[in-house]
């Protein structure tokens, strides 16, 4: 799969940019889809919690954090439990459509992370946190973004994976077993929910960090004027 | 392989693939008061076909060996208004009716003069919390052999002496697990704990375990679901 890239000509200046087409329709429309329901599955996520803000036993309970209401969805535990198994089908879909769209479409090669980028993952710590100088860019994501990428599939997966193992802990006996039964399936998913928070935040930073066009290549698909030079992928 | 064109072109065509996006607005149709209500119901409607659909018969829900047990006195007392609706021992009866040959009152005898169970199952409340309990009675499938229950229909429901009420679907009140319970670990139901019979069901979670029952039915209408159902929560929660 080649990465589209045009020549973008200003009529009244005659200057010329380029453009890369960086996001298919699919991925652009899983990418907002998905971002919506995590959003939801967290709040109301966090308002179930409030039902038992507990890993321990019932009695007696020892409370872990009181979660404040204010940053929760569905009010109480009956309507959160509404938005959370309403949405967590939209958040499955979702993914799955897009590990799909990426696999047979090839376009996965533009952000899995393999063994070959592992040299490429220092120097780009080293930038970011350390003032190091900047690695020169080639594609559309460097060694650290293709592995917090890859790192969020799979802690997307995982997040389905400890769902199901609450929900159905005993017709998936095998699921919650491998996390050490229901309790600590439950554990899991709340530790993987600020796992994900955490990629959420250094998204964030870096789409701050690296300004409109980028932010845009999430809208239209196209990257005006990237730091690197297209190529045959 | 690139091409060229002009900035207008450029805007124009991006703005097609903006509006490719629509679809994601829809989303916004569970902001609207009047329509998220029906959104959320028909999530959890579906929700609740495919635990229907995961539900096995025979598969059997994890026991327990009697070291793993919560200790009785760390075993939940979870109740919607009192722990003790004050039944009358001398006087209680379970009362069947609906879709059975044989309905009418039962005596705690009677139940219990059908082979005895004991289980150490897992017991799952709504809020998140989990304990692992000793539970003896009877199966709820010998019983409504024994009143001679139409099995093909499609629910049983019970009622409570302190007014909660619960379903279930035919198929879990036929699951070998699923018991008439009269004692936790070894000794008589008590009060608290939903005497002098109670369900223990452990393919469901706690709100469908009902206590202190007075009423059971057989039928293929349901006029209410459950307590906590008829307020919102899952109709199924099968576990």
């Amino acid at each position: 799969m080649a990465t589209r890239a045009i020549e973008i000509e200003n009529i009244k200046t005659g200057e010329v940019t380029e453009a890369v087409y960086e996001h298919p329709f699919i991925v652009r429309l899983c990418h907002w889809v998905n971002a919506i329901s995590l959003f939801v599955l967290i709040g109301s996520g966090l308002q179930i919690f409030r039902a038992f803000p507990s890993f321990g036993a019932k009695i007696p309970q020892k409370d872990l954090i009181h979660w404040p209401k204010a940053f929760a969805i569905g009010g109480w535990l009956g309507g959160a439990l509404q938005w959370h198994l309403t949405f967590m089908w939209i958040y499955i879909v979702t993914g799955l459509v897009y590990i799909g769209y990426q696999v047979f479409s090839g376009n996965y090669k533009q952000v899995l992370f393999v063994p070959r980028d592992i040299p490429g993952v220092w120097p780009m710590v080293r930038h970011y946190f350390f003032f190091g100088p900047k690695p020169p860019v080639k594609e559309a994501y460097n060694p650290l973004q293709k592995h917090a990428y890859t790192s969020a599939i799979g802690l997307g997966a995982l997040s389905v994976l400890t769902g199901i193992a609450i929900w159905k802990p005993v017709q998936f006996s095998w699921l919650a077993w491998m996390m050490g039964g229901f309790h600590y399936a439950r554990l899991w998913h709340f530790l993987i929910m600020w796992a994900i928070l955490a990629f959420v935040f250094g998204h964030l930073v870096m789409v701050v960090l690296h300004g409109w066009n980028n932010f845009v290549s999430m809208l239209t698909g196209w990257k005006k004027d990237p730091e690197y030079t297209p190529k045959e992928l | 392989m690139s091409s060229r064109t002009d900035n207008r072109k450029f805007k124009s065509s991006n703005r097609r693939e903006l509006l490719k996006l629509a679809p994601v607005v829809a989303l916004g149709a569970f902001a609207v008061p009047k329509l998220r209500m029906p959104l959320l119901k028909a999530g959890l409607g579906f929700s609740d076909w495919a635990s229907a659909r995961l539900f096995r018969s025979g598969h059997l829900a994890s026991t327990f060996a009697d070291s793993e047990l919560t200790p009785f006195n760390e075993f939940p007392i979870n109740d919607y208004d009192v722990d003790d609706p004050q039944v009358d021992f001398d006087k209680w009866n379970l009362t069947v009716a609906g879709a059975v040959q044989k309905p009418g009152d039962y005596t705690l005898a009677q139940i219990q003069a059908l082979p005895r169970i004991t289980q150490n199952t897992r017991h799952v409340c709504v809020e998140g919390w989990d304990v692992i309990g000793n539970f003896g009675g009877v199966r709820l499938s010998d019983f409504l052999k024994m009143i001679g229950a139409d099995l093909d229909a499609r629910f049983v429901t019970v009622e409570c002496a302190d007014d909660y009420y619960e379903s279930l679907d035919m198929a879990t009140a036929l699951h070998p697990q699923t018991l008439l319970c009269y004692e936790m670990y070894g000794q008589p139901l008590t009060r608290e704990h939903g005497a002098p019979l109670r369900l223990t069901i452990p393919t469901k979670v706690g709100y469908k375990q009902a206590k202190y029952l007075t009423d059971l039915k057989v039928t293929n209408v349901l006029q209410r679901v459950g307590y906590w159902e008829d307020q919102g929560y899952s109709e199924f929660y099968g576990l």
